[in-house]
């Protein structure tokens, strides 16, 4: 077959091949490529949640108060007491779950539900709550208050 | 063969042999430690004269220095029985049961002699006895009353510290079921003998013996340990307002009070039942077995529908928040992020939490506050969840046009190879 | 312009000789060729994994405080993360099944015969590999099934005698599973693995690209008989271009999965934790392990799991070495070895399904 005469279905189809052939690379690469791009971005929360978040920035708690953050997906007790310490605490009751405050007035900790109180150290010392609460670890770090698990083996 | 008719010559001879054998064998073992012919001699008796110096070594008396001659009297250096358990040497023998208390109290009531040996030691137990019901008994003349060797043993008496102390926390309970239910001893007295039995099944048996929780309520937190008596119908509430501090307010200032108090019903215990308390649940303000409201009230009276509607709300909000935990499990197993939700179906439950303990106002209106902050919270992270599957879901959306790019891709070079080959 | 580059570089580094004996490759096309796909599928599975694996790289971090919280990053705060993660965990899955694929229709189509020995035992090695690679990956999002699975998995490996123990502490880094154990598969599954199967894989094709494809004795003799019905393809571009089908329609397959079946994360491993009831391993070890449930647990004298663990290493050895056991005239092959074949994919398709079936 002569090549500068190529009959018109035939030109139609190779049109049709190098649409699809051509289309096709440039999409289904295209639809590859995007999110590989889009996942080197690094998105804009940086923290992992696990082991270690910011509850607070320093001077954002008065002296002989308390304050709620979140850690991961429970709830964490930062206090700030009148000596001058941090202390940090699962804020998640061991009688039936409820969520704990500071009392400034009492200088504890206490749970709304039934009454119970558990000191600065964590320790149940009133009420139902049958365990301690778990302490976590304080660290200042420039002027953010972090708070991270007790490191274990 | 020679009968002795008299049985104390016969036993006058078989003490002699036994005890030229023992102070043989006491020369031997016995050679300079503190001797105490009690022991050696008792430690081969039968039953119940039977005391071991292992048995002793037990008893917190005999470890502060105490021996038997400090309550029985006697002379404990001497082996001759006639001599050591003399009158002389102010041998009191066997203690009477009315004199036990007597006996403990001359040094236990004593507070300048306890603070020779543990200052922070409570001296009033005698005082507190005598106000019991057992201590009243006693004066009347009843033995069959506890005293002090009943509930604490006797030499092997522990520190009520000691977890095999009868006195302990964890061990009370069966002390007490020791006489208290025993159907046939108690007969007499016309009481209930199947607290024990009640108790076991209770939540405070649950958290003192299963959970290990020495805070938790046993006989004596209830009724006092040495003045041991029922609180009385009238103040049974001021008894549990020790721990349930919240509900017995929110009662104290209900309706019902002042209606248990006329009716002289006991309060909390009307209710939550006194030994066998079980953990409440919402079917209690139900129609069913369980239900408690409508043992008192007529189906279909003002208090009924109040009934009703608590029931209905709390039975709204619990099921709220199920849902919403299914709906974000639902999102997380899909991968989509929820934790923030998650965070926050702790403070619905913190609602219903609150609500069930608002209910011993026997407000509805009170109760239906605190669920509808609730219900706020649930839906919303219902909400939450619906919202992150939405967002899975778009991502079928991206899987849908990158599947036709490849099919394009796919037909493009089905096309090519068909024409290659042609 | 493409072209121009093509010149460009041919003139300095002969693209063309290199190329040259590729243009003249040809693949046999009978009935049973569509089976030739499935090397290069799992090859095309391998690179996949290889490319997904680099990305994820990029946000995971191994050690027992931040794995899980990693792997949990990269499924909900990254861009695509659920994507990328769900791949490569699907393709790990797909590639061993593939791979399985691979292994039995050489095994049917007898293209192990001499000359091709070491072609299967290189396969038989990746093989192993592959399965080193399911096994460590496993570990790596320290989630509680992962966990105990892996226990069980390397307390087998302590059973086998004499150098059973010290088999094991080499796997976990230690006497338990530990965050150290994890630190040692995550360095084994990114680093020893894929260094010894690029190895293998280079081995591979190597072979296969020096003696050709093989053709089944079937139809070797049919051609033999019948010389015009042999059947020729180019390799370059009739079947690469149908392998690049193939591999499209396996990235098409990838993706549905990943999007209609993301892979769960499950909760974080807790080692203080009871191991959870009917704890399974990964579907392609349930064969292995519904075996050695099967086996009592003293058989003679011997304990069932010991013997368990020799009878499938031996089996697994001899099954490296089966090419060696095969009659090495040509177009004839033993007719045991056809049955024995029969018999191990009856068996591990068999166990499989009754291990996933089973309590």
């Amino acid at each position: 077959m002569c090549a500068d005469q190529i009959p018109p279905h035939d030109a139609s189809r190779r049109r049709a091949i190098e649409i699809f052939l051509g289309g096709g690379i440039l999409a289904s690469l295209a639809s590859f490529l995007y999110p590989v791009l889009r996942y080197f971005v690094p998105p804009a929360v940086i923290d992992l949640g696990g082991d270690e978040v910011v509850a607070a920035k320093a001077g954002d708690l008065k002296p002989n108060s308390g304050k709620i953050f979140r850690f991961g997906s429970h709830p964490g007790l930062l206090i700030l007491a009148s000596d001058g310490s941090y202390r940090a605490l699962s804020a998640t009751c061991t009688h039936l779950g409820c969520t704990v405050q500071y009392r400034s007035d009492l200088r504890e900790i206490w749970c709304a539900c039934h009454n119970g109180i558990y000191d600065l150290n964590g320790r149940n010392v009133s009420g139902p709550p049958p365990r301690p609460l778990t302490v976590f670890d304080v660290h200042e770090r420039g002027d953010e208050i972090v708070v991270s698990r007790k490191r274990e083996a | 063969m020679a009968i002795l008719h008299n049985k104390y010559r016969q036993f006058t001879a078989a003490r002699a042999a036994a005890l030229a054998g023992l102070l043989a064998l006491a020369a031997c073992l016995g050679y300079g430690q503190a001797v105490n012919s009690c022991l050696d001699c008792h430690s081969a008796q039968p039953g119940r004269l039977e005391v071991t110096p292992e048995k002793f070594s037990q008893d917190i008396h005999a470890q502060k220095g105490l021996t038997c001659v400090s309550c029985h009297g006697g002379d404990d250096s001497n082996y001759d029985p006639d001599q050591a358990m003399s009158r002389k040497a102010g041998w009191k023998g066997k203690i009477d049961r009315k004199q036990i208390p007597q006996l403990c109290g001359s040094c236990h009531s004593n507070p300048a002699y306890m603070r020779t040996y543990n200052p922070s030691l409570r001296t009033d137990q005698l005082d507190q006895y005598h106000t019991s019901m057992h201590g009243k008994r006693l004066a009347a003349g009843d033995t069959k009353v506890a005293v002090c060797t009943d509930c604490h043993s006797v030499h092997d008496l522990r520190a009520p510290s000691d977890l095999r102390s009868t006195v302990n926390p964890v061990n009370v309970a069966q002390t007490c079921s020791r006489c208290h239910s025993d159907a046939a001893y108690m007969k007499q007295y016309g009481i209930p003998t199947d607290q024990f039995a009640q108790y076991s099944t209770s939540v405070h048996h649950d958290a003192m013996v299963v959970r290990g929780d020495l805070s938790a309520p046993t006989c004596t937190t209830c009724h006092g340990n040495h003045g041991a008596a029922p609180p009385g119908v009238d103040k049974v509430q001021n008894v549990c307002a020790n721990c349930h501090a919240f509900q017995a307010q929110m009662y104290g200032k209900s309706s019902h009070f002042k209606a248990f108090q006329d009716k002289g019903l006991p309060g909390c215990v009307v209710c939550h039942s006194n030994h066998g308390i079980h953990m409440p649940s919402d079917a209690m303000l139900g129609t069913g077995p369980s239900g408690v409201c409508m043992k008192c009230h007529t189906p279909g009276d003002h208090c009924d529908r109040a009934r009703a509607d608590i029931l209905s709300n709390l039975t709204q909000l619990d099921g709220a928040i199920k849902q919403a935990d299914q709906s974000l499990r639902l999102a997380e197993s899909s991968g989509m992020e929820v934790s923030e939700a998650r965070l926050s179906q702790d403070q619905a439950v913190d609602s219903l939490t609150k609500a069930r303990v608002t209910i011993h106002t026997f407000q509805p209106a009170l109760v239906n506050e605190d669920i509808q902050a609730g219900m706020k919270i649930a839906s919303a992270n219902q909400k939450a969840g619906q919202d992150a599957m939405v967002e899975r879901n778009h991502r079928r959306i991206g899987l849908g046009i990158c599947l036709i790019a490849i099919g394009l891709m796919l037909v493009g070079l089905w096309l090519y190879i068909k024409k290659l080959e042609s | 312009m493409i072209a121009s580059l093509i010149r460009w570089l041919d003139e300095r580094l002969d693209l063309e000789g290199l190329i040259a004996p590729f243009k003249h490759k040809t693949v046999p096309t009978h009935r049973f060729s569509y089976w030739y796909f499935f090397g290069g599928v799992t090859l095309f599975l391998f690179i996949i994994q290889v490319l997904t694996g680099i990305l994820l790289l990029l946000y995971y971090r191994p050690g027992a405080n931040e794995a899980y919280e990693s792997v949990q990053y990269i499924m909900t705060r990254v861009q695509f993360g659920w994507l990328i993660r769900s791949i490569h965990a699907w393709a790990a899955n797909l590639m061993i099944f593939t791979a399985f694929v691979h292994m039995f229709s050489v095994l049917f189509l007898k293209a192990y015969r001499k000359p091709r020995e070491l072609t299967w035992v290189t396969g038989m090695l990746l093989l192993f590999l592959v399965m080193g690679f399911g096994f460590s990956g496993y570990l790596l999002p320290w989630n509680t099934l992962a966990f105990f699975a892996t226990k069980v998995g390397t307390e087998m490996a302590g059973q086998v005698p004499f150098v059973g123990k010290a088999m094991m502490i080499f796997l976990r880094g230690g006497p338990e599973v530990t965050g150290a154990t994890l630190t040692r598969f995550f360095g084994f599954h990114v680093a020893v693995l894929p260094g010894l199967v690029t190895v293998l894989i280079a081995m591979h094709l190597f072979f296969v690209q020096r003696q050709g494809m093989s053709v089944p004795p079937k139809i070797e003799a049919e051609w033999i008989e019948n010389p015009s019905a042999r059947r020729e393809m180019k390799f370059f571009p009739n079947f690469a271009l149908r392998e690049m089908m193939a591999w499209y329609v396996a990235m098409g397959v990838l993706g549905a999965l990943a999007a209609f079946f993301p892979w769960n994360l499950s909760t974080k491993a807790d080692p203080f934790v009871s191991a959870p009831a009917g704890i399974k391993p990964e579907w392609y070890f349930l064969f292995m392990f519904q075996t050695l449930k099967l086996i009592p647990s003293k058989v003679w004298f011997v304990d069932g799991e010991v013997l368990g663990i020799l009878g499938c290493s031996m089996a697994g050895l001899l099954w490296m070495l089966l090419p060696f056991f095969e009659s090495d005239k040509a177009g004839r092959s033993k007719a045991w070895i056809t049955g024995l074949s029969v018999f191990a994919l009856v068996y591990v398709v068999g166990m499989s399904v009754y291990g996933y079936l089973a309590q």
